[in-house]
């Protein structure tokens, strides 16, 4: 049931109480409702086409959540959505219940704690593998203490465990541009987990890695749920059942089906439009 | 090697070679040169003339706006093809002092109006004016005006992410629209003829071998300063997040930095430095009008940064130097081709030498390096 527009302008909290949404900077979500993404309605239309329909989601904190659907479901485009990159025609996106997504420029959510990857690998091409995850480390982010910040021991202790997590402990003096395309995966999941989010955003983040590299994914993957929440999309479906508890189809910018793999597997609907490619 | 962020400070900033060889020849420059016009006979061959004093001492000046642009074009990928206006505001703040410090000494007199405003039957000195016959406001304004400006200007166009070339024409019609402004008289800088005929800068007469030499001195001091703060700054984690915001400006921005503060902060610095340079140039060259101001002055300073080589902060001094002794010396033998010159060095340095003569340098040294032996 659809509420009507005049009531839900008036329950619409970002408007009422406007300071409620402006969370004070590094305020945490809150998720004592178990509920870490609530995204609600959320419509994108790009030239009256439309990305995402009314799509509604909701991931729980700590959840490690698979989303699966073909290409141009809109998997990309909610992620951008999510942190701020692309202003939805209506809906609503909230991190935690008192975090508006909404009302949060880009930095805004990173500094909230959502860490993306991108679905090509985004990585500093001309810095050093090193210098990447020294930039992406949570931390000050305002122009003077950055002029001055220094690495601590403990900083550079924690920058070396992840890349031996990350596997690019040879290649840290390296420019990051210099990677093969597995690797910048790597150390695109390595800058995630500088960051130290709440919530990690991945898209594909398999795609051109060997067999070997998307085990060890998948192994990385499973091991950070818990911790904090994780929403990988892919479309290897091999990997999304090593890794997968729940998995959320979208097509055609909504959800077409949710549940545990098995389920999804046979779901006909789910069947007829993968096979209908 | 790149530098890091870690280590201690100088190390970090003077770690690598190219700066490091800068920084002891501007040093050797700065004091050998008033040495040998002061103490060598004018016949010795290394006796340097008063005039040569003075033009280098331009081209120190040259060479602080330079590394101010590379600082943002290089580092931080803004092309301001508009820096200019900020030198150019410097230099009319340092030359509203040098117009009072002329006092009564003027044509007509006056104790306080500068002629031009004797001239054009002005009573009162405008407020702008005020304060600008103390020495340390003054020099509070060669800083704090540009950088008030860039503050604003920046300030407007980084928010709404202009960015890459619309950034540089808008700067460009920034710089227009001053040069403009200043041409006329009612704005009270002396119109097209600008601000001229100063007699002492803090009571020394300008004409004076010393003072000559001092500003000679000065000029130096400010370059190295200016250098030694941009290289503080580019050394920084600062650095590595303005290198980042010109690789991946996005990227940056999901990794929570906020692009739009940091481009502003560094444009502002940046014009400050500029503002430093205008200071220092109009006491050596003993004027400043509004041709300061204009658009192609702004795009031949992005080209002396190119020339010499972009995000290495000295090959932008370098090319600075680099140019402007080919300037001088052509507008003296061929003085109608110096604009098709800079136009042709333009292309050519884009085409063959994209990384200026600092790159060219690094790459011949590679070259040899490569043929010996190992
Ligand atoms: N900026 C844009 N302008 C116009 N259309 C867009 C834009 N971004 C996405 N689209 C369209 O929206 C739809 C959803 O795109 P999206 O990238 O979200 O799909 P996806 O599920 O991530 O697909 P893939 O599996 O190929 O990555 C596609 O049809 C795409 O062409
Ligand atoms: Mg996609």
């Amino acid at each position: 049931m659809k509420t009507p527009a005049l009531l839900e302008s008036f329950s619409d909290r970002s408007r009422v109480f406007d300071f409620v949404n402006r969370p004070a900077a590094g305020a945490k979500p809150d998720v004592r409702h178990g509920t870490i993404l609530y995204v609600e309605d959320i419509t994108v239309s790009f030239d009256g086409f439309k990305a995402l329909d009314a799509l509604t989601l909701y991931v729980d904190a700590g959840e490690l959540r698979c989303i699966i659907g073909p290409n141009g479901a809109g998997k990309t485009t909610m992620m951008d959505v999510i942190t701020g990159k692309t202003r939805p025609d209506a809906g609503r996106a909230w991190f935690g219940q008192n975090i508006d997504l909404l009302s949060l420029d880009e930095p805004g959510v990173a500094q909230a704690g959502i860490g993306r990857k991108f679905q090509k690998p985004t990585v500093f091409e001309r810095h050093t593998v090193h210098e990447n995850l020294e930039l992406a480390m949570a931390g000050a982010r305002g122009v003077w203490p950055v002029l001055l910040a220094r690495l601590s021991g403990e900083q550079a202790a924690h920058i070396d465990e992840t890349l031996e997590l990350v596997g690019l402990a040879e290649r840290r003096h390296d420019a990051a541009g210099s990677l093969s395309h597995g690797q910048k995966q790597w150390l695109e999941i390595g800058m995630l987990l500088m960051q130290e989010p709440e919530l990690l955003l991945i898209d594909e983040p398999v795609a051109g890695m060997t067999p070997q590299e998307v085990e060890r994914t998948a192994d990385l993957l499973t091991r950070l749920a818990g911790k904090r929440s994780v929403v990988v999309v892919e479309h290897d479906m091999e990997f999304v059942r090593s890794i997968a508890r729940t998995v959320t189809v979208l097509h055609e910018g909504r959800v077409l089906a949710e549940g545990p793999m098995d389920t999804i597997q046979n779901d006909p609907r789910v069947v007829e439009v993968y096979l209908g490619e | 090697m790149r530098h890091s962020n870690h280590g201690p400070v100088l190390t970090r900033m003077l770690g690598d070679t190219g700066s490091l060889i800068f920084v002891v020849v501007l040093i050797a420059l700065t004091v050998a040169v008033p040495l040998c016009n002061v103490y060598l006979p004018e016949a010795s061959a290394l006796h340097v003339t008063d005039y040569t004093v003075a033009l280098i001492g331009k081209y120190l000046t040259y060479a602080l706006l330079a590394v101010a642009i590379d600082l943002i074009w290089g580092y931080c990928g803004i092309l301001s093809l508009g820096h200019t206006a900020f030198f150019g505001l410097g230099g009319y703040a340092m030359g509203m002092y040098l117009m009072r410090q002329i006092g009564d000494r003027g044509v007509y007199g006056n104790p306080v109006l500068p002629d031009f405003m004797v001239f054009l039957d002005w009573e009162h000195l405008p407020w702008y004016w005020h304060g600008m016959d103390i020495f340390p406001f003054a020099m509070a304004m060669v800083v704090l005006v540009p950088g008030l400006l860039a503050l604003v200007f920046g300030g407007l166009a980084f928010r709404s992410r202009v960015t890459g070339v619309y950034f540089a024409i808008i700067t460009q019609a920034m710089t227009y629209a001053l040069m403009l402004a200043f041409f006329r008289n009612e704005m009270g800088f002396g119109g097209n003829n600008g601000l001229t005929d100063f007699k002492d800068i803090l009571g020394y007469e300008l004409s004076a071998d010393g003072t000559r030499n001092a500003l000679f001195v000065a000029s130096g001091v400010g370059l190295l300063l200016g250098f030694l703060i941009a290289r503080f700054i580019v050394t920084s984690r600062l650095g590595r997040v303005l290198e980042a915001i010109r690789d991946a400006e996005s990227r940056t921005r999901f990794t929570g930095y906020r692009v739009a503060y940091y481009k502003l902060w560094i444009f502002t610095v940046s014009a400050m430095l500029a503002g430093v340079a205008g200071a220092l140039y109009v006491p050596q060259v003993g004027i400043i009008n509004p041709s300061e101001f204009s658009p192609i002055a702004s795009i031949e300073a992005v080209v002396w940064v190119a020339v010499g080589g972009r995000g290495t902060l000295y090959g932008a001094a370098l090319g600075a130097g680099a140019v402007n002794f080919a300037k001088t010396w052509l507008t003296g033998a061929y003085p109608e081709i110096w604009p098709y010159a800079l136009g042709i060095l333009f292309v050519a340095v884009t085409l063959f030498l994209p990384k200026g003569i600092v790159g060219l340098v690094s790459q011949l040294r590679r070259r040899m390096r490569r043929k010996e032996p190992s």
